[in-house]
């Protein structure tokens, strides 16, 4: 019997989607999500499971849409993971799961993250069956609230512990909230989720900035653990002439102003936002697609520039094929090296055509530029979207914790910093990862510091 | 939420308020400023801590926008939406010698508690109050009270000597010797203090207003080129070298969102009435 095609994604048509902030992938029916199981061998030595980074049982949850049994289903996720409904949206499957899935050979893998998405979707609106452990009054902190803190608070909480969440900003989430668009992932997903973590008893400090409103030695005191789940939100620049101009922005900046602030919705909400005609996104990564397709939608003709070719692009590829679609035009090859501006707005964007050279010590070719061949690109609006690095608030108040020359704190296996007790994960230590990594991180940092407090 | 505890009027559409925020007071230093949001749908903006008590923090603002005056309207009692702070790096602790504090407009605000404070370290402070006229001059006791001598300047004459404050710097940088000139007020003041002392070598100290949003350090929408590259002013900042600072990257910048700000304004004025 051939093999049967994935069933595909029902999705909001591009030209109607670039009009709208409203989700673009709209999830299976019960009916598209139990002929997606069917697909599915459930296989004796199943590899999917292995390709998740918290190691989901997918096979059994697959299993369990096939039965028909969705709460089932859905509590077979959460056993690993507290979050499905995010990472369901969210996660880079096809290099994951997905990647790892033996229909993948094939080339089409069971869409394992579309039917996670479909059980959270499904489920999570219900009444929820948590098994926590008798709260032991141990007070825990947690700094940050993106997926890493997030995980760390959910299964500390769920151990007994009275955990604390401190975020700087105003709502939760860390890039949940500021950093991934609405049409991505949408802020009442991210929400729901987060209270169903306040539902075990989380308590969320929002407005504290670690290192500045409390020291990290005054939440030592208080606190018999601490976890830092601060990632990497301090935006890189690419250090070139005329990066300061007026409609040059950072993709943090662009980002946070439209998905944390609501720009998009000006002056229904007071921040504004510059809404440009001809756009240039600098970088071709996850932020890079989203600062266009944001762009895109607040009604600009936009341009992406990368400096090395489409098989480098760090980007997920359905990201990329979304880009497209919506019309988002790629220059490839190109790189700014200055910008040029009149009255104090950016008129052009210098670049350079380059060529890739010889791979460099991780198997990426180098690219080179071409000499001479400088053009200028016109647009209104630039978004830099090249990378982003640790946060250096919590450093400056904290000069005895250990870090590394790029600035994210050191772990030892157990994720236990240089100070006993405090102990880190997420994007802080690793750099820009991703929410499942970090989800990960947290998870496992929770269990060694249970070990911690119970064997000190 | 926040709770205003309480309100008091300085000067013309200028306020001085008390927010209930007792971690905020405790943790408070000197140049620290807040982030304030004042509804669920409003704008994240920067305010300098005036003053502090156990309990409280106190900020003094001009109403010049939408979400200044949306503050201003706010009664005792009232609920601000979200208050992050402190931020900002403290002012030094220490004694810089002969030190020229340079107050504009609004400014005065900021040049209190930053006065005060220079005052504790041991130094000697003479102080240029300047306004544009005698009803928006501010503090003049607070900071008479930390000063050697006060000068009062006013566009108008109204009071004080008729003039800017940066003719009565020139006359003190030819007669005295100065190990500090601290400037806080509108950018084009601070520029035009910077541009005065640079010849002379005198330390110049400035504390910039850029436009914010995180107030901490994650979204760069308050850099300024600064030396050979650029500066974050809300982890950085606010106080910073005038003589570095690239005033070409800033003054632009804090009118970047001029037409926005107009729509706010317009429709706030239309509701209001
Ligand atoms: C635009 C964008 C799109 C992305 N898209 C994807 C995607 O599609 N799939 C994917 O898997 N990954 C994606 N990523 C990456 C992913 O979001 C991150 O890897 C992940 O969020 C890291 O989680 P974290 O918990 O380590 O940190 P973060 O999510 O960065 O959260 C850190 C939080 O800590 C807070 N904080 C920092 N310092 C302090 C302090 N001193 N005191 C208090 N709070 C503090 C910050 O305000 C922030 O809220 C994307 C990232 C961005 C920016
Ligand atoms: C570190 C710092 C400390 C400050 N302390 C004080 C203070 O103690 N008292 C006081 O009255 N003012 C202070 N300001 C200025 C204050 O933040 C602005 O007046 C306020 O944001 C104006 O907002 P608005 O909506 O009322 O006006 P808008 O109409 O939005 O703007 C009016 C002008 O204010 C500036 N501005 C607008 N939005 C912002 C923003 N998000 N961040 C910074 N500036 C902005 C712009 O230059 C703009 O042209 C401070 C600014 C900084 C950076
Ligand atoms: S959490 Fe992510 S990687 Fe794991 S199974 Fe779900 S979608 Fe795949
Ligand atoms: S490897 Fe693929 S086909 Fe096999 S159990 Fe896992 S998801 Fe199903
Ligand atoms: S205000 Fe966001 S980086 Fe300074």
């Amino acid at each position: 019997m051939p093999l049967k095609d994935r069933i595909p994604m029902p999705e909001q048509d591009p030209k109607l989607r670039i009009t709208n902030f409203d989700e673009v992938a709209l999830g299976y029916t019960e009916e598209q999500a139990l002929m997606e199981a069917s697909r599915c061998l459930q296989c004796p030595n199943p590899t999917c499971i292995q390709g998740c980074p918290v190691n989901i049982d997918i096979k059994a949850f697959i299993g369990l849409i096939q039965e028909g049994k969705f709460t089932e289903g859905y509590y077979k996720i959460k056993e690993k993971n507290n979050f499905p409904a995010m990472t369901g949206r969210v996660c880079p499957q096809e290099t994951q799961c997905e990647a790892s899935c033996v229909l993948a050979k094939m080339g089409k893998p069971i869409a394992i993250g579309r039917l996670e998405r479909f059980l959270a979707d499904h489920e999570m609106y219900k009444p929820q069956q948590i098994e926590t452990e008798k709260k032991n009054h141990i007070p825990v902190a947690c700094v940050g609230t993106g997926p890493a803190s997030l995980a760390a608070a959910a299964n500390l909480a769920k151990k007994g512990y009275e955990v604390h969440l401190f975020e700087a900003l105003h709502l939760p989430g860390g890039v949940l909230s500021y950093g991934i668009p609405e049409f991505r992932l949408p802020k009442k997903i991210v929400n729901h989720e987060i209270m169903l973590l306040s539902d075990l008893g989380v308590f969320i400090h929002t407005d504290v900035i670690v290192g500045k409103t409390y020291t990290l030695q005054q939440l030592r005191r208080e606190f018999k653990s601490i976890f830092l789940g601060t990632g990497a939100g301090a935006p890189l620049l690419l250090g070139v002439p005329g990066e300061n101009l007026n409609g040059i922005f950072t993709a943090n900046e662009f980002l946070i102003r439209v998905n944390l602030m609501k720009a998009y919705r000006f002056p229904e909400f007071d921040t504004p936002i510059k809404k440009g005609k001809e756009v240039v996104v600098v970088g071709a990564g996850n932020v890079a697609m989203d600062a266009a397709r944001t762009a895109r939608r607040l009604g600009a003709n936009v341009t992406i520039v990368y400096r090395r070719s489409r098989a480098e692009m760090p980007s997920r590829a359905e990201e990329v094929q979304h880009a497209e679609e919506e019309g988002i035009h790629m220059k490839l090859l190109t790189n700014p090296v200055a910008f040029h501006g009149k009255d104090g707005w950016v008129q052009s964007v210098e670049v350079v055509s380059m060529q890739l050279g010889s791979p460099d010590e991780r198997g990426r070719r180098k690219p080179i530029p071409i000499e001479g061949s400088n053009y200028e690109i016109y647009c209104d609006q630039v978004i830099v979207a090249i990378g982003t690095t640790p946060n250096p608030i919590l450093k400056y108040s904290t000069p005895e914790l250990l870090l590394t020359p790029h600035g994210n704190i050191v772990v030892d296996e157990q994720y236990q910093t240089n100070i006993p007790g405090v102990f880190a994960g997420g994007d802080i230590v690793t750099g820009s990862a991703t929410v499942i990594e970090a989800l990960g991180a947290g998870k496992k940092a929770a269990i060694y510091i249970d070990k911690f407090i119970k064997g000190a | 939420m926040y709770e205003l505890v309480d309100k008091e009027l300085v000067a013309p559409d200028i306020w001085k308020i008390k927010v209930r925020a007792p971690h905020i007071a405790k943790a408070y230093k000197p140049g620290n400023f807040v982030i304030v949001l004042p509804h669920e749908r409003g704008e994240r903006i920067p305010l300098t801590v005036f003053d502090t008590d156990e309990e409280n923090i106190h900020i003094v603002f001009q109403e010049v926008g939408k979400s200044t005056k949306l503050l201003g309207k706010m009664k005792v009692g009232d609920q601000i939406q979200d208050i992050m702070g402190p931020t900002g790096h403290a002012f030094p602790s220490q004694k810089f010698g002969n030190v020229v504090l340079i107050a504009g407009g609004v400014g005065a605000a900021t040049a209190v508690p930053l006065g005060k404070h220079l005052h504790a370290c041991g130094n000697n402070i003479t102080i240029i109050l300047g306004a544009r006229s005698k009803n928006l001059v501010l503090f003049e006791k607070e900071l008479q009270d930390i000063s050697e001598k006060l000068i009062i300047t006013t566009d108008d004459g109204s009071y004080g000597v008729k003039g800017f404050v940066t003719d009565a710097l020139k006359e003190i940088l030819s007669n005295e010797v100065v190990d500090l000139v601290l400037a806080i007020g509108p950018a084009v003041m601070m520029k035009a203090v910077s541009d005065l002392t640079r010849p002379l070598k005198v330390k110049t100290l400035v504390s910039l207003n850029s436009i914010m949003v995180c107030g901490t350090g994650m979204c760069g929408a308050c850099r300024v080129g600064y030396k050979d590259g650029t500066v974050l002013t809300c982890i950085e900042g606010p106080e910073l070298d005038g003589h570095m600072v690239d005033w070409n990257t800033l003054l632009p910048r804090l009118s970047m969102y001029k037409e926005e700000e107009a729509i706010s304004l317009s429709l706030l004025d239309n509701e209001s009435r």
